[in-house]
């Protein structure tokens, strides 16, 4: 692990940022909706409509606008919402942190649940428990987030009644009940998660146990405990890390999903609410938002594997 | 390995596919899905929009087996007949999606070098773009309905293949058979479809099958969000959607589609994991 890894690792993160900026930009720019059309709205005079367009720089060329965009975006002015009339930037930010919350919570709760539960079932591979587990892995990834926070309302909001159903409280203003409205997102969320990051940790757990240093250190007449926890865990581990970065591609989707149901004003709602009202700088500011978060997790998660997993060099 | 698609290499392949129970059930959910795209209609008790006032939320039994929505159409029929405009549209979606991947992948691992570094570095970060947030971008600009959701789709799915791909042929890309063809002085065009493509068939066939699956779901969360099917079709995802403002009335009109989506998604999985299994001996687990 060198300097030179990391230099390069993090300029990896910049062509990412850049190449993802191009595409939400490129796609977003062919919206049949015209930006000056719908900033007047359909009684404006041609005149009008002829002015705003100038002004807005829609009739230069394309690179010409993206890099104009581009540049404010780099000095965090993400423009004015179409629709509410407010700086775009500090709005997303907002949603971008009471969404972190609920990602934050939900990888959370997935470590918890996953992992010791993946490691039973490769401690009892092929018996009842190892295919219990593998069956509600199955399940977990086969049933769509919408599927899921609707049959998990329908249940703890509406049948149970032991939850409230959607909305968002601050938990910096209300921590009890601010939790209590976390609840059905970050279950809904960590499903998917749970499956995953338990199939992996089942897969390296059996790996691990399987290889040479496990044998030797059962030979040198190790506590089973000792090899479990010290030796075999700390390794199984590590792929943990690479998966939950990945994942956190996954998040962010579903995240717009979750959002959406339980009317949690995070960034993935004020981007279904943009991509709606077809409100052009929201639309672009939340996308690349997302995306440079995911890159940006990604890249530490990275720097965060090379520093935890010492065997790698890489230079 | 060589993929080759003669009748009995295919009937070997299923019947190593059958012999472990999952795999076994997979097949079955899987024939069980087709007869429903091909013969649901048919088979339908009742028109799928047929309207019944006096049978509004009515509960699943003799009449309905699955029970009744809000308009008292049959829950089993709609769910019967939106086979149709699910399933059929995430296979061609993952098929296009698997297909220009492949061509991505395939192309990079022959052109090598800087060249390919430079084109799975730009491949990776698309990928940054998570594949829900690009469908969503991609259908708000082409516009709401199934054709773009299946297009939005398929290009959400090309990143991931292209990657699985290129891996796999970066070994092909190294075989005396390519090496050979590349001495022989064939073209680029010859060399990337006609010797490394047929060889990286299994990994692409193995993934697309599992991927169908996450179109099925991408594709329902498309028409649930109202930007893939329109009404009155009876897409699951819409049919979900449709039903959730009258969950407590009837709760059969959720759980029924939900259940037909996870079920095509898990029979996808199992078949997806099973063709893995069978066309690698070596991996025991």
């Amino acid at each position: 692990m060198s300097l030179a890894w990391f230099v390069r690792r993090l300029m990896l993160m910049v062509y990412t940022v850049i190449v993802v900026s191009i595409l939400v930009f490129a796609i977003t720019q062919i919206l049949p909706a015209d930006a000056a059309q719908s900033l007047l709205g359909e009684n404006a005079t041609p005149e009008a409509l002829s002015a705003l367009r100038a002004k807005l720089g829609l009739g230069d060329p394309t690179w010409l606008q993206y890099a104009r965009w581009a540049g404010h975006v780099f000095t965090g002015d993400f423009g004015i919402s179409m629709r509410t009339s407010l700086p775009v930037g500090p709005e997303m930010l907002m949603a971008l942190s009471r969404s972190l919350l609920l990602a934050v919570s939900a990888i959370l709760v997935t470590l918890a649940v996953a992992v010791p539960l993946g490691v039973v079932a490769a401690l009892r591979q092929g018996r009842l428990t190892d295919t219990g587990v593998s069956l509600i892995a199955y399940l977990g990834v086969s049933l769509p987030e919408f599927v899921t926070a609707t049959l998990f309302a329908l249940l703890l909001a509406d049948t149970l009644h032991w939850l409230p159903a959607t909305g968002y409280v601050s938990p910096l203003e209300n921590f009890g009940d601010g939790i209590r409205h976390l609840v059905l997102p970050v279950l809904t969320v960590s499903v998917i998660l749970v499956a995953h990051v338990m199939r992996m940790m089942r897969s390296e757990t059996l790996d691990v146990l399987k290889s040479d240093y496990i044998r030797a250190a059962r030979l040198k007449g190790l506590p089973e405990r000792t090899v479990l926890f010290r030796h075999a865990l700390r390794n199984a581990l590590l792929p943990v890390v690479t998966i939950i970065a990945l994942d956190v591609g996954y998040l962010l989707g579903g995240i717009i999903v979750i959002e959406e149901i339980f009317a949690i004003p995070g960034i993935g709602r004020a981007l279904m609410v943009a991509i709606t009202t077809r409100d052009l700088p929201s639309i672009q500011a939340g996308a690349l938002i997302m995306a440079a978060t995911y890159a940006v997790t990604n890249t530490f998660a990275d720097m965060a594997y090379a520093f935890l997993d010492r065997r790698i060099r890489y230079d | 390995m060589r993929f080759s698609i003669g009748e009995s290499a295919m009937t070997e392949l299923l019947i190593r596919l059958m012999r472990r129970p999952q795999g076994f059930v997979g097949v079955a959910l899987l024939a069980l899905i087709v007869a429903a795209c091909l013969f649901g209609p048919a088979l339908a008790p009742y028109a799928p929009e047929k309207i019944d006032f006096l049978g509004r939320f009515r509960a699943p039994g003799w009449q309905n087996w699955l029970g009744a929505d809000q308009f008292g159409r049959d829950v089993l029929s709609r769910l019967m007949v939106g086979a149709r405009s699910t399933v059929p549209l995430a296979v061609i979606a993952t098929f296009a999606g698997s297909a220009a991947g492949a061509i991505i992948g395939v192309g990079s691992a022959y052109l090598g070098g800087r060249t390919d570094e430079a084109i799975m570095r730009t491949n990776d970060a698309v990928m940054a773009i998570p594949g829900l947030l690009m469908a969503l971008l991609l259908v708000s600009t082409l516009g709401n309905g199934s054709g773009n959701a299946v297009i939005a789709i398929a290009v959400a799915f090309a990143p991931g293949m292209a990657r699985v791909t290129r891996s796999a042929a970066l070994n092909v890309r190294n075989q005396d058979y390519v090496k050979a063809a590349i001495a022989r002085g064939e073209g680029a065009p010859w060399i990337i479809f006609r010797e490394m493509l047929p060889n990286v068939m299994a990994p692409i066939v193995i993934e697309s099958t599992i991927r169908v699956s996450f179109a099925v779901m991408l594709f329902a969360t498309l028409s649930f969000l109202g930007v893939g099917a329109q009404p009155p079709a009876s897409e699951w995802g819409l049919m979900v959607a449709d039903a959730r403002q009258y969950m407590h009335q009837a709760p059969w009109g959720l759980i029924a589609p939900s259940a037909a989506i996870a079920l095509t998604a898990i029979a996808f999985n199992l078949v997806g994991d099973g063709l893995r299994d069978a066309l690698n001996p070596k991996d025991e687990r």
